[in-house]
């Protein structure tokens, strides 16, 4: 397998079914990933998608149903977790509790038989990395949750692991500290060099940290891409709705020039979109187009093309507004608040919506 | 679907399962060789002659087996309803009176049979009798056994009264029922499953015991386990493998039975 | 709460004044202080008035010490696979499994160390069939040895070993053990790092349950003892019964209670320290 060989990891068919008979669960069905040398990837969806499972497969502490999965070239799914160059941050930290933060940190080491100097050298070195030198003697009870998890980041990253695994480490951080971990993270990232595959639910530290993102539903991938794909080129009605906020718009494919189409909608809409999908003129197929991308602008009640403004939600930054193009297609609109006040129309206006070429994007279901 | 493959399981040691099954096998073969042996048609307990029931016919027909069945019966019986109503007056108190000094103080004296050598409860029984002057015989052995038998009862029921939410007694005294209204009709049935817990567990122990019986039990008093230990020492007839095992089979019920029942509810089974 | 007190604690303290008094040959004591008893534990007192050292109470006290050992590490090592066997698996087995421990637990003492006496008897059930397939020509002897006494003692007090283990191995994080084999720790490394260290609590309280009720066990000695080898619970028994020493076996009941008090006394040291340790 040529191809697996220049990846960091390389996950092929991998299945993983969990119990048997009626009762068998399919946490994973037939996924593939190749994720690259240093790259900071993330594996996004709701809970109960696999992507939890997809790592813990990695870390080695359950065995794919069927499949292979490669480190550097090298076919790991069957060696057990502590002979495999990959280190795991837990979402609860998993701190031993019987043991100073020096211990903790040191732990990985001592089990590869490092001599006592080295590993001493080794914690310091990783304790200032994350900046947690003043708690080296400290017990995990004796540390707030932040503080354990960068001691949890530390002592996994301590003996330098090929591939480090993080799962959902921010989940149990309040908003600010989460927030300032991220930036954290991402330094330690390209600091170390070290590939990091990070297991999220929430879409916000996905798109701010990662080179690539996959976002999975049901046990399959549904989108690999960096984050500016995924989120102004989603592929299908999962990955549209699970990032962001997004209208569908059932359309009519109008025309179709080349690899671009014209297609229609309700209330005298027109969009250009990229052709996806096996489509011929006349069908019908569903568009997603953010919020975002409209482009609200006051029109008079005769104008051509111009809808009611049906409520209007003020958000702080922004304001969004529910508009009604015909009697039961509704699209949603979100407008910057550049000047002072609650927002430019309020409920009962008339509008006229404006957007860009290729803003809105046809799906593959 | 390919086979399952064989990998590392976590938290698995080769050999356990071996070690385990093993390990059940030495607590309960010589359960089952006991039983097997009270068929045994050999005049002689421990040598196996062959298959017979005989035994059992002669066990029940004697008079000494059967006193002995009769006096561990009424001292079961009066220590289990003395020390179950007293445990049930303790944890009550206990719980009424919340934290109060002397509270773990008190709590660990109910609890010192259980940790100190039975020898020496024993022993230390009867010089408390000697020294009153009480007279060894049926009454002496209820009382030791009355004491002995309270930290038993009174865990489960404490353990039950801790896990009882008071509002609802609360909500009682605000539907105008009285204290003893509530006792009667709140409290005391929320708190049956505890007791009967209890009074079993008093049970099993008072018709089981052996060391404090032996002490302070006069002559003609004679227990169950004081007739079996009796026959052990004389030399033996498969007699007494046949007591042994109906009295290892009643034991069996009750425990099955009190296991069964508490069951659930975590808080009867946590000391 | 009086009437328990009563009942309780003064038979304790009954227990240690009679220590201090002198013996009555009919059974009983004489309201007269004295030491003898003590005295009686390591000297002999000859006719002539001579005191003399003398080692048998001595030696039947390290024979309890030493058979207790041997029981609590007999218990501990059958007992822990099983308590971590037993976390291993559904909830459901683990309540059954449980109960299967449980029971012989409730079961009569007595008996169940009898039915000992038939497995290791002279022509019992270990014996008679390698007699009849001619392995063996003799009795093997089993009975009325130290062995015979310390298998009964494993056999009686093994459950008290596996449930506080099994209360502290059930508690164990097992995110712990995962965490431990990422970082390159064997099945050895994680049971001797982790799993050992976790669920020491449980460990100790577990042999301090074992070990107390071993010192004092009178049955086993009695009946697989054949009482020749005897114990401190055998000796306690023997000078209220046949050999009419009260004081005597007052003396040597408080140091068993000594003995018990030390032990309680380490493993409630040891988990605070613990709880201390651990925040």
């Amino acid at each position: 397998m040529a191809e697996a060989r220049s990846n960091a990891l390389s996950v092929c068919n991998v299945v993983k079914v969990f119990g048997s008979g009626p009762g068998a669960v399919t946490a994973l069905n037939d996924v593939s990933v190749n994720i690259e040398a240093n790259e900071f990837f993330t594996l996004l969806g709701p809970s109960g998608c696999g992507k939890t499972t997809l790592l813990r497969l990695t870390a080695g502490f359950e065995q794919p149903t069927g499949g292979e999965i490669f480190l550097f070239g090298e076919e790991i799914e069957n060696l057990p977790p502590h002979h495999r160059p990959v280190n795991t941050v837990f979402q609860h930290y998993a701190l031993f509790p019987h043991m100073t933060v020096t211990e903790n940190i040191g732990f990985g080491l001592k089990m590869l038989k490092w001599n006592a100097s080295d590993i001493q050298a080794r914690v310091s070195e990783t304790l200032a990395l994350v900046k947690m030198e003043a708690f080296a003697t400290r017990k995990p009870a004796q540390m707030s949750g932040g503080q354990q998890q960068r001691i949890a980041l530390a002592r996994a990253l301590a003996p330098r692991p090929k591939v480090l695994l993080l799962d959902e480490p921010l989940s149990a951080l309040d908003l600010k500290l989460r927030q300032a971990m991220r930036q954290e993270l991402k330094t330690l990232q390209r600091e170390t060099g070290i590939t990091f595959i990070f297991v999220t639910h929430d879409q916000e530290e996905a798109l701010t940290m990662s080179d690539r993102i996959a976002v999975m539903s049901e046990g399959q991938i549904q989108q690999i891409g960096a984050p500016l794909d995924i989120y102004e080129r989603p592929l299908n009605r999962f990955v549209a709705d699970f990032i962001g906020d997004t209208n569908f718009i059932t359309a009519r494919i109008a025309a179709i020039s080349g690899s671009k189409a014209t297609c229609t909608a309700g209330g005298g809409l027109s969009f250009s979109t990229p052709m996806v999908g096996e489509h011929s003129k006349g069908d019908t197929v569903t568009l997603a187009l953010r919020p975002e991308k409209i482009k609200l602008k006051a029109a008079t009640a005769r104008a051509k093309g111009s809808a009611t403004i049906a409520n209007a939600t003020y958000l702080g930054t922004d304001t969004t507004y529910e508009i009604a193009l015909t009697r039961d297609v509704m699209v949603t609109a979100r407008d910057q608040n550049i000047a002072a006040g609650m927002g430019r129309f309020n409920a009962g206006d008339r509008v006229s919506l404006e957007f860009a070429a290729g803003s809105a994007r046809m799906l593959t279901d | 679907m390919k086979r399952q493959r064989k990998g590392f399981v976590l938290g698995h040691y080769p050999g356990m399962n071996l070690w385990t099954a093993l390990f059940f096998v030495y607590l309960y073969a010589p359960m089952l060789v006991l039983v097997v042996y009270a068929f045994n048609d050999s005049d002689r307990a421990q040598i196996w002659r062959g298959f017979s029931t005989r035994w059992f016919y002669k066990a029940f027909a004697n008079d000494s087996i059967q006193d002995a069945a009769i006096n561990s019966l009424i001292i079961a019986v009066c220590a289990t309803v003395v020390a179950t109503t007293l445990a049930t007056l303790a944890a009550l108190a206990m719980a009424r009176t919340g934290e109060f000094k002397g509270r773990s103080a008190t709590l660990g004296l109910i609890s010192l049979p259980l940790v100190v050598p039975e020898i020496a409860t024993a022993v230390a029984t009867l010089s408390f009798f000697a020294v009153i002057g009480f007279q060894l015989g049926l009454l002496s052995i209820i009382v030791a056994h009355t004491v002995f038998c309270i930290p038993f009862a009174f865990l489960p029921i404490r353990a039950r009264l801790e896990g009882m939410n008071d509002t609802l007694e609360q909500a009682a005294g605000d539907l105008y029922a009285n204290e003893w209204q509530t006792f009667r009709h709140i409290t005391l049935p929320l708190l049956m499953p505890g007791i009967v817990a209890g009074a079993m567990l008093s049970f099993i122990i008072s018709i089981d015991d052996f060391i404090i019986t032996l002490m302070v039990s006069g002559a003609g008093a004679t227990t169950l386990p004081l007739y079996i230990y009796g026959m052990i020492r004389q030399g033996i007839t498969p007699e007494v493998n046949v007591i042994s095992t109906v009295m290892l089979g009643i034991s069996i019920v009750f425990i099955s039975a009190y296991w069964f029942m508490t069951k659930g509810d975590d808080h009867t089974t946590t000391h | 709460m009086v009437v328990i007190g009563i009942f309780m604690v003064l038979p304790m303290m009954i227990l240690v004044v009679f220590s201090f008094l002198e013996a009555d040959p009919y059974g009983g004591v004489e309201p007269v202080f004295s030491l003898e008893a003590y005295i009686q534990i390591l000297y002999e007192i000859d006719f002539d008035d001579t005191v003399v050292f003398n080692p048998i109470y001595l030696n039947i006290i390290a024979r309890s010490v030493g058979l207790a050992l041997v029981a609590t590490f007999g218990c501990l090592i059958l007992g822990f696979p099983v308590a971590y066997f037993i976390t291993r698996q559904s909830p459901r087995n683990q309540n059954m499994l449980l109960y299967l421990i449980t029971l012989p637990f409730w079961t009569n003492l007595l008996i169940r160390t009898y039915s000992w006496i038939l497995i290791l008897a002279k022509n019992g059930v270990v014996e008679q069939p390698l007699l009849a397939l001619g392995i063996i020509d003799d009795s093997l002897g089993m009975m009325y040895t130290n062995g015979a006494i310390a298998i009964g003692l494993i056999y009686t007090y093994l459950p008290l070993m596996v449930l506080p283990i099994y209360a502290s191995l059930e508690k164990l994080d097992f995110r712990l053990v995962e965490a431990a084999h990422d970082l390159y720790a064997g099945r050895l490394k994680v049971m001797r790092e982790i799993i050992v260290p976790l669920a020491m609590p449980g460990i100790i309280a577990g042999c301090i349950l074992v070990f107390v009720p071993s010192l004092g066990a009178f049955i086993a000695p009695d009946l697989l003892g054949g009482g020749k080898k005897l114990m401190l619970g055998s000796l306690i028994q023997l000078q209220f019964s046949s050999s009419r020493n009260w004081p005597f076996g007052s003396a040597i009941a408080v140091c068993l209670l000594a003995l018990v008090m030390i032990s309680l006394t380490i493993q409630a040291r040891s988990a605070g320290k613990r709880r201390a340790m651990e925040g």
